[in-house]
């Protein structure tokens, strides 16, 4: 967001480097409470920092403290140094420094362009630093499902119910209005699965994409295009080499085949694409803009498996594609 | 009082009757019921209406031997927190056991009302077939249900003048649920279906519109296409209350024109929704309908982008309820600010970001609003940050919240500004504004927060707190200091036993208390609920998260004790143990 300044201060350049442009707030909160605000504050703040193991806590009351503070000390980088006026305890800033060296990579790699990893696919500034907060709050909500654990080990998840709305909006904000019941009864999975194919990134918008035959696929900003024309070009350039990978053809040498007529039928694959219905489209009937805030996922189709269309006169023609 | 008390005794209890009567709020009608016995008496038997926040603080058995005449039920079941997941689907708030001692014992039910329950097929059959004259129903946020209950309803219920689903997850069973209305029900007055996601069958519903004269209101789901919408308006240019379908057709087709002329005679329209799918070409049809509206809501839009929506809010100089998407921006916020005079209440809906460049709103905008809306008096605003000076600036602009709900989509972020917590904002908040009724606090906050809460809002009666406070000080001085509280509900916040445990006698005072992901244990749960047998002290133990005998220092996941007249309820899941 605009309206913020990143004091360059000398004393946190590993943060910095880290957090890429967009999560300015998150930098500045970082940078702003090295200065020992809270040295004033009497009161305790319940976000402190630690290193994501919550080997230390900054809290008074120990007893059953140290959970609570393994959900809130591994996270939130944008809490950079809370730390309250302990009675107990100095303020300490050191250790968190050098522990971010070492711990900084699963936490706070939050590098919108990498493609799916196992760290945080889905870098936006409103949930960067939750997610990392929820990591294992995941844990001690008992979430019960399987996709959410899986989650939390390799990448921080989702707060279950926040922000809070209904299920119903959720379903409609991530356009599978469509969708059957039994996702509200699964938050977390459901939440997760529909975050997958676009990234929540203003910056970006990153979707899926996969060739019949790859079993790889790739994901594509479609944010850096603006014409389908560009898209295919990128879609080839994507692709063709796994493509010749994969056939171990001779012409492995000039880095494959060129993949073309991927708009207009004519060639040996075709774009099609899913939109916000869960439906799947022939890339090109609709404009760019249009395409743009429907499109969720893109798939690269054999030619000779979709079914015959005399023209492409159709507007808006739905391929009834089984899965 | 007591001569009063006498004169009034002289009345027949006719009179009484008469004269209660005229008093439709619920609270007036409990306080009525106090007085003595004989108005207790005269009461019970004229109420119609009966209204229970907590579907388990009593049973169907006594609610209906005290009101035998009572035609209206409205029944919430499940905590709030269940709309955000934090339930499990099965907790209960089942519907079916007050509907079948209604049944049983001949009440003539012409309305339900239902929240947050589990209403099951068989629930909407029984309905159907035991209530000749019943003539209402309103579900909001329900579940268990499919298209099947919502056939027997329309197939049986001859009379039937509402059905309005809002938010509610249901089954599609592909049948033709809305055909089995028969040609012979003409007394629709409120048909909502928004919220389904199957599709219709569209000759059935353009003659059931026709045939009903008398329809006032009608929401459409997404399967609707505008072609019908045409027709449909063509039939019913009477509607007040108007819900569109899909909203995608050419713009320069010959149905957009028949639609623009049909919504130029639905000239009664003075509340617009839907548009779940929406072609933004196609708005302009609405701009003349739009000067008269009091009612708006786009939050089920994300394909308005904010351009659109100023331009639209920008004929809306009546709004008093708008509810939109954080795709307006601040800027469009702005529009809202200099445009809708009237307005008293607004809810900005995040919208999932898919990177399409629309940012989220900020304090910018609610202070633009305030400074603006001078009858604003309920708000809920999701926001990407807020701060302190704007909380204030706030307040000061708006003493008249009831509602003041702020959600920030990063829980725990501090002042954007200032970086300190936003314990001053909220807490001019609740100075400033002396008859708020309800609260939601959210980013970074410490106890003192709660101190100002505690001192300050006087009215307060729902308190939502998620990722705040220090200590059991905070919930302390909530709970020693807001008479009036109702519910309580509390996430992922440090308080435990010793808060928990200050003041057991409280929560008869209140409907319910819930407390999750915080720092009670077992043995202070089971304490409590030892202390006070008319409070039901349920523990939600998913994942075995405690064993068979359970450690008393353990930490609770998830509690949520109200106040009950009947003691534990026996259709509780095995996961969940009431104390």
């Amino acid at each position: 967001m605009e309206g913020y300044s990143i004091k360059d201060e000398g004393g946190c350049p590993q943060l910095l480097d880290l957090i890429p442009k967009e999560r300015d707030w998150v930098v500045k909160r970082a940078e702003e409470t090295r200065d020992g605000l809270s040295e004033e504050r009497k009161l305790e703040l319940s976000l402190g920092l630690g290193p994501p193991g919550g080997e230390w806590t900054i809290k008074e009351n120990t007893n059953s403290t140290e959970r609570y503070h393994h959900i809130e000390s591994s996270s939130l980088l944008s809490f950079g140094n809370y730390f309250s006026n302990q009675n107990h305890h100095p303020v300490i800033r050191s250790p968190w420094q050098q522990q971010q060296q070492t711990k900084a990579t699963p936490y706070f790699h939050l590098q919108s362009t990498h493609p799916v990893m196992k760290e945080s696919s889905q870098p936006c500034s409103n949930r960067g630093a939750v997610e990392l907060l929820q990591q294992s709050a995941e844990k001690n909500t008992a979430v019960p499902n399987n996709s959410s654990s899986a989650q939390k080990r390799t990448a921080p998840a989702p707060v279950v119910g926040w922000p809070p709305i209904r299920s119903f909006r959720k379903n409609l904000a991530s356009g599978s209005s469509s969708k059957s019941a039994s996702d509200s009864q699964n938050a977390a999975p459901k939440k997760v699965s529909s975050q997958k194919p676009t990234e929540n990134s203003p910056k970006g918008l990153f979707v899926k994409i996969n060739m019949d035959g790859i079993p790889i696929g790739r994901k594509v900003d479609l944010k850096a295009y603006d014409s389908y024309e560009k898209l295919s070009v990128a879609v080839d350039e994507l692709f063709r080499g796994l493509l010749a990978a994969q056939r171990d053809s001779s012409d492995k040498n000039e880095g494959g085949k060129v993949i073309g007529g991927l708009l207009d039928g004519s060639g040996e694959y075709t774009l099609v694409y899913e939109d916000n219905e869960g439906d799947r489209m022939l890339v090109g009937d609709v404009p760019w803009h249009m395409f743009i805030s429907t499109v969720k996922r893109l798939r690269v189709l054999k030619s000779s498996e979709l079914p015959k269309l005399s023209s492409r006169g159709c507007k808006q023609g739905k391929l009834s594609l089984d899965k | 009082m007591c001569l009063f008390q006498c004169m009034m005794n002289y009345f027949p209890e006719e009179v009484l009757d008469h004269v209660f009567d005229f008093l439709s709020s619920h609270r007036d009608r409990n306080a009525v019921s106090l007085v003595c016995k004989s108005w207790y008496s005269v009461e019970r038997f004229s109420r119609e209406k009966v209204f229970i926040g907590n579907c388990y603080a009593v049973n169907p058995e006594r609610v209906l031997a005290r009101f035998p005449r009572i035609r209206s039920l409205t029944l919430k079941g499940k905590p709030h927190f269940a709309d955000f997941n934090l339930v499990p689907h099965d907790w209960g708030g089942h519907v079916y056991p007050w509907i079948e001692a209604m049944a049983k014992n001949g009440i003539n039910l012409e309305e339900l009302r239902l929240k947050r329950m589990v209403v099951s097929d068989e629930s909407l059959e029984l309905l159907a077939k035991s209530f000749p004259n019943f003539k209402s129903l309103v579900l909001v946020s329900c579940e268990g249900f499919t298209t099947d209950g919502l056939a027997a309803i329309a197939s049986n219920c001859r009379y039937l003048r509402e059905l309005d689903l809002q938010e509610n997850d249901v089954d599609d069973r592909k049948g033709q649920w809305l055909s089995c209305f028969p040609e012979s029900c003409t007394s629709l007055v409120s048909l909502n279906f928004a919220c389904l996601k199957g599709e219709v069958n569209m000759a059935a519903l353009e003659r059931l519109v026709a045939r009903c004269r008398n329809l006032r209101s009608l929401r459409l789901n997404h399967a609707v296409p505008l072609d019908s919408l045409q027709k449909i308006l063509v039939q019913a240019p009477q509607l007040t209350d108007l819900g569109t379908g899909s909203y995608v057709h050419e713009p320069d087709s010959e149905t957009y024109i028949k639609l623009k002329n049909a919504i130029q005679k639905c000239t009664s329209i003075r509340s617009l929704s839907g548009f779940l799918d929406v072609h933004v070409q196609c708005l302009p049809a609405i701009y003349p309908i739009c000067t008269n509206l009091t009612s708006l809501n786009l939050s089920y839009a994300p394909g308005i982008y904010s351009n659109e929506l100023m331009k639209l809010i920008s004929h809306c100089m009546k709004i008093e309820r708008l509810w939109i998407l954080d795709t307006i921006g601040d800027t469009g916020l702005g529009v809202v600010a200099s445009t809708c005079k009237e307005l008293q209440e607004l809810r900005v809906f995040p919208s999932d970001l898919y990177g399409v460049g629309n940012a989220a709103v900020t304090e910018e905008g609610l202070v633009a609003i305030s400074a603006g809306c001078p009858k604003l008096n309920s708000i809920l605003y999701f926001c990407q940050q807020m701060t302190n000076a704007a909380l204030i600036t706030v307040a000061k602009n708006c003493p008249n919240f009831i509602r003041f709900r702020l959600c920030t989509l990063n829980p725990t972020i501090p002042d954007a500004v200032t970086n300190l917590p936003l314990d001053e904002g909220f807490g001019a908040i609740v100075k400033s504004c002396k008859g708020l009724k309800r609260l939601s606090v959210s980013g970074l906050l410490t106890d003192q927060v709660f101190l100002y809460i505690g001192m300050y809002a006087e009215h307060l009666e729902m308190l939502s707190i998620a990722f705040a406070g220090d200590s059991d000080k905070g919930m302390l001085y909530v709970l020693n200091g807001c008479k009036k509280l109702k519910k309580l509900e509390i996430r992922d916040s440090p308080f435990g036993n010793v808060a928990l445990l200050a003041d057991i006698g409280k929560y008869e005072t209140m409907r319910s208390l819930w407390m999750s992901s915080c720092e009670v244990t077992y043995g202070a749960c089971k304490s409590l609920a030892e202390k006070m047998p008319r409070l039901n002290v349920e523990i939600i133990n998913e994942g075995d998260q405690i064993e068979a005998s359970p450690d008393a220092r353990q930490r609770v996941e998830k509690m949520y004790l109200y106040r009950t007249l009947v003691g534990p309820r026996r259709d509780a899941p095995d996961y969940v143990w009431t104390l």
